[in-house]
């Protein structure tokens, strides 16, 4: 039979083309989440002393576990920690992003192919590498500000106390995701007609107000978005506080909301309230994502 | 008027580039140089540390930075081809389901990858793939965002009567795929293979999780534990050092060869490389 006038795609091919990934997204994603929640309405009964065949049971827990976890002390202060070091964080990072992609922008600006490639280079460089030498460069021993303090015969700074760890955290962050922000912003900008600033120009706009009055209000979208990225990384933070906190006190095993997770499940095998903990992050990054994608869907840029 | 914006953009590159600026004298100072020589003074162990790196417990350092490779360069060309094939299907054909599929795809980008960690782990253990390379792989290749610019790529850069006329010359619907829409997505399929190397490569709670034999570890847990023991036995910590540095080094000359497949645009999810 000849295959020639053949018109229409056939029926078959497209789910033998998608089948792969389903099977895994099933796997992957959908499986975890569906036993999760089911892990999140049990609990193990005990009995006696816990020992032999069928001393334990899982009972159905209701919402206990769900009470319990919004209720625990320990996850509220975490989540109040994960909040003042994303309120440092995500402007910090946003704005600077904003400035490089900005100057990128002007072509009067020298250094740029450079500039470019330097800022975005600790993309390159995992989490747990970029705390290891930061986590050197706050350690009094090392730290290059505090040699010079101390030649200056000033006090040093604590980079790791209390306080100062929101600081040294963010700024880890910053270091490594302002690079890449600056090139979304960047490539946001460049897809904007030239002669909207030309148009500015004749207007008698200085390059500062085309920035101002041009530039960042078509970068909106691009910004709600990256800050939404950069939102949900924030809550997921874990391996910069995991790997800083053996050169600190400051920095308890249930820092951040996801350590406390990791505590639950692993170290105390409570997988119950983890899971019941993990649930409530999800929901809370999952109602904090459709937000800001509303946000963004009313400023006309995602579709 | 232009000094004063320049001088900007090479003060934020002098901040990014001081801790590598800063890992490369370090590591070539002894245990004792790196608490006690001022920080941007050039000790003179770099050969020596090289050559405990190297025979820390028989070459344990070389066995990270192979996993990693393996994880991250195994995981991501899987992670491209299945988004590949994948995206295309979405952007080329109508079929029953298609959209209930992308959606549960655009859901799988918002839900953090971390709280399926714990859960994953539980299923898999279950299994018995715990502690082993597929613990880690497995959930490394499926990735919607990656499915979800391969899409937006496909769409963008495999026309429609191109396909139409493969298949009036008489190619089945899988050569269609291979031979000309294939080379057409390579580009995005590129960038997507770099994005999933990075996050494979970054990824530190998954193996975390997962694994418990040092010897399965990639180089980033392996250095965390490296960090870790530096408390007790602080020779480690020069050790952590210099192999922070020699794990760096291979994704710098990634990351510049490749640097011109980094033009990110998240607005139209489009990816121009």
């Amino acid at each position: 039979m000849p295959r020639t006038g053949r018109r229409t795609a056939p029926t078959a091919a497209p789910y033998v083309f998608v089948a792969p990934a389903v099977v895994l997204f099933l796997l992957v994603f959908a499986l975890p989440i569906g036993y999760t929640v089911h892990t999140s309405l049990f609990r193990t009964e005990v009995r006696g002393l816990g020992l032999g065949r069928g001393s334990r049971s899982e009972v159905f827990a209701g919402l206990d576990n769900y009470v319990r976890a919004l209720t625990d002390p320990e996850l509220g202060a975490g989540a109040l920690r994960v909040l003042g070091y994303g309120a440092l964080l995500v402007p910090a990072m946003l704005g600077l992003a904003l400035v490089f992609a900005l100057l990128l922008d002007e072509e009067r600006v020298r250094a740029r192919g450079f500039s470019r490639i330097a800022i975005f280079l600790p993309y390159a460089i995992p989490g747990v590498i970029a705390t290891l030498l930061w986590g050197f460069l706050y350690l009094p021993a090392t730290s290059p500000l505090n040699q010079l303090l101390r030649e200056l015969s000033l006090p040093g700074v604590d980079f790791l106390s209390p306080t100062g760890i929101y600081f040294a955290l963010a700024n880890i962050a910053v270091w490594g995701g302002v690079g890449y922000n600056m090139v979304v912003l960047h490539t946001a900008l460049r897809s904007i007609p030239r002669e909207l600033y030309e148009a500015a120009r004749i207007d008698g706009c200085s390059p500062w107000q085309v920035a101002l009055r041009v530039k960042i209000p078509l970068l909106a979208p691009a910004l709600v978005l990256t800050g939404l990225f950069s939102v949900i990384a924030t809550l997921q933070v874990f391996a910069e506080p995991t790997t800083l906190a053996p050169l600190t006190n400051s920095l308890s095993r249930t820092w951040s909301p996801l350590m406390k997770v990791y505590q639950d499940a692993f170290a105390r095998g409570d997988t119950h309230s983890a899971a019941a903990t993990s649930a409530v992050i999800a929901a809370v990054m999952f109602l904090i994502s459709f937000g800001l994608l509303r946000v963004t869907r009313r400023f006309g840029g995602l579709r | 008027m232009k000094r004063v914006p320049t001088a900007v953009l090479l003060l934020g590159a002098a901040y990014c580039l001081f801790p590598v600026a800063w890992v490369l004298v370090a590591a070539t100072k002894s245990s004792g140089e790196l608490f006690s020589t001022s920080t941007f003074s050039l000790g003179g162990a770099l050969l020596d540390n090289l050559g405990e790196l190297v025979a820390y417990r028989d070459g344990l350092f070389w066995t990270w930075l192979a996993n990693s490779a393996l994880y991250a360069g195994v995981g991501a060309l899987l992670s491209a081809a299945l988004s590949g094939v994948t995206g295309y299907a979405l952007a080329k054909y109508e079929f029953r389901g298609k959209a209930v599929l992308f959606n549960a795809l655009i859901a799988g980008v918002l839900v953090p990858g971390v709280v399926l960690a714990v859960p994953q782990y539980l299923l898999l253990s279950e299994v018995g793939l715990t502690d082993g390379y597929l613990s880690v792989l497995i959930p490394s290749v499926v990735s919607p965002y990656g499915i979800y610019l391969a899409r937006i790529y496909a769409a963008a850069s495999v026309p429609d009567e191109v396909v139409e006329a493969a298949r009036t010359d008489g190619a089945g619907e899988g050569r269609v795929f291979g031979s000309i829409a294939l080379p057409m997505m390579l580009p995005g399929l590129v960038t997507v293979f770099l994005f999933q190397f990075v996050s494979i490569w970054n990824n530190f709670l998954l193996p975390f999780i997962m694994l418990g034999d040092d010897t399965k570890f990639p180089v980033t847990l392996g250095l965390y534990t490296l960090l870790n023991q530096g408390n007790t036995v602080p020779a480690l910590y020069s050790l952590a050092v210099t192999g922070s540095l020699v794990s760096v080094v291979p994704l710098i000359a990634l990351f510049l060869t490749l640097q011109r497949y980094w033009r990110i645009d998240l607005l139209s999810g489009a990816v121009k490389a």
